[in-house]
């Protein structure tokens, strides 16, 4: 038997969270659901690698979760809605994270997603009938 | 009997609730983003809705990937918010209507959509920002709400034209329902991000506002394409569109735009909003 392909699996720089990924990463993300919980995201802060070892994690989850390695927890299993449990609370913004799996500057990240309004009121116009405030 | 009022589609983006939590709303940066939601405000003080119905996905609060519903609703009496950690200001909790949220779930499922009902059910900023973007200026919240949860978080998700379909079924279960009832509907999230990978940051405002016209008036247009291609158009979170079809197809084929908003980017995404209502009353 083998996972069946998908016409997403070809989409570049994607991740797309199914079940297979959603299967190898089942304890990551266990472990990433518990931060939720305030006391679990200090008892994780005081000793990663001991709150790592209470969800039996392989050992590249759990070298890349001490490491911050968003990109290789993504490849490892981790939804990205589950990793933002990890990332924010440590003063990551989704914006940090998203510099990180590119390998660019945050501040770059940013004027990429600013750049994307830069002829916005031109196309609300052709369109017509767009509240402008 | 009941009736729907309209349909109202948003964002519901943690930033947006980071930015009402820190009172943001008039700096360079947000203005014009919250000054599109006035008349939104202003249309739901005039039609005085006495119930929600919030299309939305949970983000691992209430569900977490050992049981994934595609579909669920509330059948509480009162809904928490709880941390999430992602920093987000806990609300004050919302208060249900158990008897309409069960006739609710008896009429889908009779109509084939094999809802989860929950009885316990935490909300998520996916639920949350919507309210608070709607009703924050009041000190409390005017509405009984009902949750209803599509899986658009792990695949294999339901598809476009499944929540059109649950839509026309939502609209056959309110109006069904013998007490009198003024019901609007919320479909959230999008529009086209992608939060993760290397293609972190995509947003592609064509394909928005291509999608704000079809829900307009050719909803069947949006409906017709395969998770796959809005994945590749609208980015992998972006596919939380398809939620806004089930606003749609809960009101009739015509529809008169009360408003139209459109704003880029909010946090990672384009953010599109719509109040729309029946052509017919």
């Amino acid at each position: 038997m083998s996972w069946k392909k998908h016409d997403y699996d070809d989409i570049p720089g994607t991740y797309v969270f199914d079940g297979e990924t959603s299967h190898s990463g089942y304890a990551l993300n266990k472990l990433l659901f518990s931060f939720n919980h305030e006391e679990s995201r200090q008892e994780f802060a005081g000793d990663p690698s001991a709150y790592a070892d209470k969800f039996a994690l392989s050992d590249a989850q759990k070298k890349a979760l001490i490491e911050d390695d968003f990109l290789g927890l993504l490849r490892l299993g981790a939804n990205i809605y589950f990793l933002a449990k990890l990332a924010v609370p440590r003063g990551f913004t989704i914006q940090d994270a998203g510099a990180a799996f590119q390998g660019i500057e945050t501040e770059d990240f940013r004027a990429n997603l600013t750049a994307k309004a830069d002829d916005l009121e031109a196309k609300l116009e052709k369109i017509g009938g767009y509240w402008h405030g | 009997m009941a009736r729907i009022v309209g349909g109202v589609t948003t964002s519901h983006i943690p930033a947006i609730g980071l930015a009402m939590a820190g009172g943001n709303e008039n700096e360079p940066y947000w203005k014009r983003f919250f000054a599109g939601y006035e008349p939104v405000k202003e249309w739901l003080a005039k039609v005085d809705p006495d119930i929600a119905i919030v299309v939305y996905n949970d983000h691992g609060l209430n569900f977490f990937l050992d049981k994934v519903p595609t579909f669920a609703i509330g059948c509480a009496d009162h809904y928490e918010n709880a941390d999430e950690g992602w920093g987000l200001q806990t609300l004050a909790s919302f208060d249900g209507d158990v008897e309409f949220s069960w006739h609710l779930a008896e009429s889908l499922i009779n109509q084939d959509f094999d809802m989860t009902t929950c009885q316990e059910m935490l909300v998520d900023h996916g639920f949350i920002v919507p309210m608070a973007l709607m009703w924050r200026h009041l000190p409390e919240w005017p509405v009984q709400a009902i949750p209803l949860a599509v899986n658009t978080v792990q695949h294999p998700l339901t598809s476009a034209r499944r929540c059109l379909a649950l839509g026309k079924a939502l609209q056959k279960a309110v109006e069904s329902y013998p007490d009198d009832k003024k019901v609007v509907i919320f479909g959230t999230g999008g529009m086209s991000h992608q939060l993760q990978g290397e293609r972190a940051g995509h947003i592609d405002v064509d394909f928005d506002l291509q999608c704000m016209e079809s829900l307009i008036t050719d909803p069947e247009w949006l409906a017709g394409l395969s998770n796959s291609h809005i994945i590749e158009k609208a980015g992998t979170e972006g596919i939380e569109i398809i939620m806004w079809l089930v606003m749609r197809g809960a009101l009739q084929a015509n529809v008169n735009v009360v408003h139209k908003h459109y704003h880029v980017p909010v946090s990672n995404c384009g953010a599109g909003v719509l109040v729309l209502e029946n052509a017919e009353n």
